[in-house]
């Protein structure tokens, strides 16, 4: 499903340069839940800005869904970001007076798709997020930090996306809330074969996942599946 | 994005500090209010002057002796020292100029009039009877100068309303009274209707006696001050202004236009003059209030930029979830002209409303037009795609990483 072959990002700043990725090679396929985990500046914001068509490797292949996205305008890629990507982000980034169902529907607005269609993908998003429909009217700067991160897995689902992009979704919460939103990515994952692919620098974060790809100083030191496996409900 | 969902993204986002949407319009609402008003009340203005000089008469020509001028001029009384017209000038003018309807001498002057121990100084008109329909003048009560007056020399007289009050008292039945012009007495015969002031001199502050009466008694002179022609028509004014002029050079003996010891205004002319003033005055008006337009347009762009800037994180949002830079500057330009076009609506609304005040307790007509109102329209939704357009440049340009990192 994503493929990323021999991928380097180089910032240049006067005359320095900066090697912040160097030859990141891995593939990741439909139904996966992986964890990318380093420390601060091991390079894997770098990596997700690339995995989720926010920026162009300098060189480098990314194939997403066999088609090479590494190479496409600025206008392209946001049509990649529309169709194929859903981000959930650390701290939430809702829009704090619009109601729980047209933050969801965002993404389809600039999809064109016609109103009624929209809240009814919102609605069934919502759903699968986990977040009641008592909840649903609310402004969202009426919902607690677990809500808010729900109410955005939920936009992130909204356009049925190829992968689920998660940066950090856990850190602004507490370790209860943030459970429950780790459970829900396993259910995603589980229930509904989403492609979650997380990026934390926790330990702790990246063990609910399947595959745990370790990277710093922008190589990839470790790819392999998760032996210490967290789940939040048993299963 | 569809047009009907850029429309509620941009009433979301306004309604969202309704507050500071208000304050920020507030120059344009002035902006735009002040130039409709102005205009209005530059449009009345020129709508009042056009019809208090037609009021004096309708297709008027007036010849007056003195140097010809150039066309156009201001019209001053025309109390030159040239003495150079006669009423047989004028009893020519009215035989040999065929389209000349009505011609009508005046002799005036101003002179002492006393009566009943009042003691006014007063215009006095000598002229025939003709003077009522080529100036337009109507008889509220008794009569007007008739020929047999003229042929007569009576010693009767005319007067205005104001000077029937300033004589004998407000509204008094003067008709029969006595009043000594100038140490002659004259008899009352009639009061003209009111017309209130024109730009020549209120004819209701006038007294008319007979021309030969005047000449006779009053100045001791054969000439006259002016003499009015009614043309047939409208078409008809250019043609006779150039008769008069050739017949007059030809009576007065001079070979050379430019020496005429005359000048002969077209009442187009004046009313040309007088509407460029006004326009003039208008536009210099608008310009000023036009001025507050830019000011507040330049207030629109401040805020957008701060409103970007605000909202760097929801512009990196909005592009991480598929928003392209059209997506972003449209939303933006939206905002900024649904602003401008609001606070239009709204300052013409005020426009209006000061012009109705202005008509209602100032007494200056005014006439809101239509053309005015299309125009702020138009320019108000001008100014908020110009001065939207850098800020939403700017949000369009914004990177996503970057804007998703903003503190």
């Amino acid at each position: 499903m994503i493929e990323c072959q021999n991928i380097c990002k180089i910032y240049k700043s006067g005359q320095t340069e900066t090697a912040v990725l160097k030859n990141i090679s891995f593939k990741v396929d439909k139904g996966e839940f992986v964890a990318v985990m380093g420390p601060s500046g091991s390079g894997k914001s770098t990596l997700m800005h690339i995995l989720g068509a926010l920026d162009k490797p300098t060189s480098g292949i990314y194939l997403l869904n066999g088609y090479d996205v590494s190479k496409l305008s600025d206008d392209e890629l946001a049509d990649i970001r529309k169709n194929e990507i859903g981000f959930v982000f650390q701290s939430f980034n809702l829009l704090a007076r619009a109601t729980v169902l047209r933050n969801v529907a965002l993404p389809l607005v600039y999809a064109g798709t016609s109103r009624p269609e929209r809240e009814e993908k919102a609605k069934q998003a919502l759903f699968s997020a986990g977040l009641g429909e008592e909840h649903w009217q609310h402004l969202s700067n009426q919902l607690s930090g677990g809500q808010m991160q729900r109410v955005a897995i939920a936009r992130a689902l909204v356009n049925d996306p190829a992968i689920v992009l998660a940066d950090e979704p856990t850190g602004n919460l507490d370790s209860k809330t943030g459970e429950i939103v780790l459970d829900t990515f396993q259910r995603l994952n589980n229930k509904e074969g989403r492609t979650v692919v997380l990026i934390t620098h926790e330990p702790y974060v990246a063990e609910h996942a399947q595959r745990i790809i370790n990277i710093k100083d922008g190589e990839i030191i470790s790819d392999g599946k998760n032996n210490k496996r967290r789940l939040v409900n048993g299963k | 994005m569809k047009t009907s969902d850029l429309l509620q993204e941009t009433y979301f986002a306004l309604s969202a500090n309704k507050v500071r949407s208000g304050l920020t319009i507030l120059g344009i609402v002035i902006g735009i209010g002040s130039v409709i008003a102005m205009v209005s009340i530059g449009q009345g203005a020129q709508g009042s002057i056009e019809s208090s000089i037609q009021s004096i008469g309708s297709n008027l020509i007036l010849v007056m002796p003195g140097f010809q001028r150039g066309a156009g001029q201001a019209v001053s009384a025309g109390r030159g020292s040239a003495i150079t017209l006669t009423q047989a000038d004028a009893d020519a003018i009215k035989k040999e100029v065929a389209s000349a309807k009505e011609v009508s001498p005046e002799l005036s002057r101003r002179y002492q009039v006393t009566a009943k121990g009042t003691n006014t100084n007063t215009q006095v008109v000598g002229t025939v009877s003709s003077y009522p329909g080529v100036r337009n003048l109507q008889m509220d009560t008794g009569s007007f100068i008739s020929d047999q007056d003229l042929s007569s020399i009576s010693k009767v007289a005319v007067l205005g309303p104001t000077t029937r009050d300033d004589i004998f008292g407000q509204g008094t039945d003067a008709i029969g009274q006595t009043i000594r012009i100038s140490g002659v007495s004259f008899k009352v015969i009639g009061i003209t209707k009111s017309k209130g002031g024109s730009g020549f001199g209120s004819q209701d502050d006038m007294i008319f006696v007979p021309l030969s009466t005047s000449q006779k008694f009053l100045a001791n002179q054969d000439y006259v001050t002016t003499i009015s022609i009614e043309a047939n028509s409208q078409g008809d004014m250019q043609a006779v202004q150039q008769q008069v002029t050739d017949l007059l050079l030809q009576r007065h003996n001079i070979s050379d236009p430019q020496l005429a010891d005359f000048s002969v205004l077209n009442q187009e002319d004046v009313v040309a003059t007088a509407s460029s003033v006004t326009n003039t005055f208008t536009m210099l008006l608008a310009s000023i209030a036009g001025i507050s337009l830019i000011v507040g347009g330049i207030g629109i762009m401040n805020m957008m930029l701060t409103t970007v800037t605000e909202r760097t994180r929801e512009i990196g949002l909005r592009k991480a979830i598929g928003a392209k830079k059209r997506d972003i500057s449209l939303q933006f330009l939206a905002e900024s002209t649904m602003l401008t076009f609001l606070g239009g609506a709204i300052g013409i609304c005020l426009g209006w409303l000061l012009a109705f005040l202005v008509a209602r307790f100032a007494g200056i007509a005014t006439q809101v037009s239509l053309f005015a109102v299309i125009l702020a329209f138009g320019v108000s939704a001008l100014i908020g795609i110009i001065f939207g357009y850098y800020p939403a440049r700017r949000a369009a340009s914004l990177s996503p990483m970057e804007a998703l990192r903003y503190e």
